[in-house]
């Protein structure tokens, strides 16, 4: 028997249990007939006795679950020999997952000694009798529960607002969850983030030139100097993002223009669909587009040119990603340019404006602070975007602004930083965490700044 | 493009005969064509439409509709929602060349030209003969970038100074140079209702047009604003050809040297204002304006 059975057991109490409650109702008014005689409907009572029953039995055996591999830990523990009990915690923990293996039938890493054949046995007999224990106190809590909810089951009680009040929590619940869990992210990066900076100076990490994460393993490692300067690695996240955005905005923008104001309704109904289709890309097809058509083209044809161009450029990642952002420009500007009155185009109109001036001096003008907005998304998106560069933008830091060579980026950073094995302390790997938060920073201002400037345009014309 | 012929009339004139069957016209008059009762003629017209039918796809919207609008006139159109007058009024400019599925057969001339004219471009059309909207509708600019706007797309000043006269002048003439002459770099939205509306006609009125089109100017506004603005209409009357659709008989009688009544597309009756007040000849205009029906 394991806890799934005993929540399916639980499960089919509080079925029983609305059936009880809802019977107990209707039987106490004289049946479906004095249904009027009740504060709620019957089916709230169900729910109510339902709800006394597999709520603080669910409650308990969640605490009970969560607390108990803990204290069955230190119990064993307790019982192990001294020797073994004063070792230190990382070494203790490797004793502690040998006896757990060990009890469940896995590999064990050593030599398996009689103490451990012990503790093992010491830990299996915990487990089992926890389990009873807590199978006992869930069920027994579950029929108290039913009962006292089903003794409450009178005419004058209002179960309904018990039971809705009981659906508002849980609906606060659920909306905290996003809330909690983006703060714990945040806060876990911020703690990493901080230990890394115990090693490496803030000014440093924020103002350093130079960006080689290699740390020395041993003292007579060469090439290793373990500099954490972000500057060519936003340097070079800036290009990127900033070819992207040429590509992007004047493309975006116009089509946005063609589509909202040129284009007729048949065209514009199967366009506009397209274009977004884009946008539902994933972005590793993107990327390999990137590598292996764009980037080879881009250095065949410089070479025609005579220019030195790196195989992993940075206008390669940059073109690509720009049309990548294309629909969300036109998308959001489409939005806004719609959004602008149709008296506007006829107060234009109608003095004589011709259709390309009404645009050019009415629509975009007035449609300007959301088209703002909408360029500062798609920035942050192409500031905080992966796939792309990771596949054709280079993974060396130079600090250059020609748009031929390869650079580096933040994102491609973080990524080359934690993959494959690694060593959670060194200031290598923490490094990861300092980039993120900075650049968790950057979009977060950009995506407040932009939010505030799109909200404020909607009001103007509400 | 349709002219007229004594074909034409009495075609028209026929198929008003089965539509007006349940009408009963008061008196006939000699000069009343396709139906309508009264004198739609003008001494000294500035536009003239003849025949208009117009079609929102296959549905008719304005059936065979001839008006002369007269130099330094106030001509008033009036009639319930849905007659047709305001569809009338934007065919004077072709702002229902905006709508696509709208289609406009007849002939409006403006000075002896065919404003439907496939050689004619609409945006000096638009420029002669400027319109006013139900709802102020300034642009989310200065107030003196609103009444410059048209001056500059036409070019019509070649200097600051000029143009700082051309804004000034529209302002005097639309009566709201004094409320506005210290803030013209205000955006013109943050205005009264009232004020928004006459920055509007100032607006028309800066690119000199001959004749102005009012789709209900004052549906938008309370009583004094409405008063200030049938005051400008008046005053304007002195050099602008004037065209106003109204919701409100009172306004019409006002401001109006002629009144248009329009009933379901058709245009009733027309004729002096004091006489549509007094003794209308068609019994659709009595009823309107007694307030039977409308």
């Amino acid at each position: 028997m394991s806890n799934t059975l005993l929540i399916l057991i639980l499960l089919g109490l509080m079925a029983l249990a609305y059936r009880l409650g809802m019977r107990r109702s209707q039987r106490l008014v004289g049946g479906p007939g004095g249904v009027r005689d009740l504060h709620s409907l019957p089916s709230y009572y169900g729910f109510f006795t339902a709800i006394w029953c597999g709520l603080p039995a669910l409650l308990v055996l969640f605490l009970w679950v969560s607390l108990q591999s803990g204290v069955i830990r230190d119990l064993v523990i307790a019982d192990l020999p001294e020797a073994v009990r004063t070792l230190p915690p990382a070494q203790l923990g490797l004793v502690i997952n040998d006896i757990q293996n060990l009890a469940q039938g896995n590999i064990v890493s050593g030599e398996v000694s009689l103490e451990m054949e012990r503790a093992a046995a010491h830990y299996q007999r915990l487990r089992q009798t926890s389990f009873a224990a807590s199978v006992v106190v869930v069920l027994s809590l579950a029929l108290l529960g039913l009962s006292v909810g089903w003794r409450l089951v009178s005419p004058k009680f209002r179960a309904r607002n018990r039971v809705e009040s009981v659906i508002k929590w849980l609906l606060v619940g659920c909306s905290t969850i996003a809330i909690f869990t983006t703060l714990g992210i945040v806060l876990s990066v911020l703690f990493e983030s901080i230990r890394f900076f115990e090693m490496v100076p803030i000014g440093e990490f924020l103002f350093g030139l130079d960006w080689s994460p290699q740390m020395a393993i041993r003292e007579d490692q060469v090439g290793s100097s373990g500099a954490f300067g972000v500057i060519p690695l936003f340097a070079g996240t800036l290009l990127i993002a900033l070819i992207a955005m040429l590509v992007a905005v004047p493309i975006g923008l116009m089509s946005a223009i063609y589509l909202s104001e040129y284009a007729g309704a048949r065209f514009r109904a199967w366009a506009k669909p397209l274009l977004e289709i884009l946008a539902g890309i994933p972005t590793v097809v993107y990327g390999f587009f990137a590598a292996l058509t764009v980037a080879p083209f881009i250095r065949d044809n410089g070479a025609l040119l005579g220019l030195d161009v790196s195989s992993e450029s940075a206008l390669a990642a940059g073109l690509v990603m720009g049309i990548m952002i294309i629909p969300f420009i036109s998308s959001l500007s489409d939005d806004v340019i719609n959004a602008v009155p149709q008296s506007m185009r006829d107060a234009s109109l109608g003095i004589g404006a011709t259709h390309s001036e009404t645009v050019r001096k009415v629509i975009l003008p007035a449609a300007l602070p959301g088209i703002v907005g909408g360029i500062l998304l798609a920035v942050s998106r192409a500031i905080g975007e992966t796939m792309i560069v990771v596949m054709a933008a280079g993974l060396s830091a130079n600090l250059t602004a020609n748009p031929l060579q390869s650079v580096t980026t933040v994102t491609v950073q973080i990524v080359t930083l934690l993959v494959g094995d690694q060593e959670f302390d060194s200031p290598k790997t923490l490094a990861a965490f300092a980039l993120g938060l900075l650049l968790f920073l950057i979009t977060l201002v950009l995506n407040v700044v932009a939010l505030h400037v799109v909200r404020k345009y909607r009001e103007a014309y509400e | 493009m349709l002219s007229i012929t004594p074909d034409t009339v009495a075609l028209g004139a026929a198929r008003k005969g089965v539509i007006t069957a349940g009408f009963s016209p008061v008196a006939d008059d000699a000069r009343a064509i396709n139906g309508t009762v009264g004198d739609i003629t003008s001494a000294d017209p500035r536009m003239t439409a003849r025949n208009v039918n117009v079609y929102y796809g296959d549905k008719l919207a304005i059936n065979n509709v001839s008006l002369d609008i007269g130099v330094n006139e106030v001509i008033a159109m009036i009639g319930p929602s849905g007659c047709g007058k305001s569809t009338f009024l934007r065919c004077l400019n072709r702002m229902n060349d905006t709508i696509d599925i709208c289609r406009v057969e007849g002939e409006i001339r403006l000075d002896d030209q065919d404003i439907y004219d496939s050689g004619l471009d609409v945006v000096p059309l638009r420029a002669q003969v400027g319109m006013v909207f139900q709802k102020p509708n300034p642009f989310p600019k200065s107030i003196y970038d609103n009444v410059a706007y048209g001056p500059r797309i036409h070019g019509l000043t070649s200097n600051k100074n000029d143009l700082d006269e051309v804004v000034e002048q529209a302002l005097l003439k639309a009566g709201l140079w004094d409320e506005v002459k210290d803030r013209l770099d205000e955006v013109g939205t943050g205005l009264s209702g009232g004020q928004q509306q006459r920055l509007c006609i100032a607006r028309t009125i800066a690119v000199a047009p001959e004749v102005i089109l009012m789709d209900e100017p004052c549906s938008a506004l309370d009583p004094i604003a409405t008063a200030r603005i049938e005051e400008l209409i008046d005053e304007l009357r002195e050099q602008y050809t004037i065209a106003i659709v109204t919701h409100s008989m009172q306004q019409a009688a006002r401001v109006s040297q002629r009144t248009a009544y329009f009933h379901l597309g058709e245009l009733v009756e027309v004729g002096k204002t004091d006489d549509i007040f007094t003794t209308p000849r068609h019994r659709l205009t009595e009823d309107y304006i007694t307030g039977r029906f409308g």
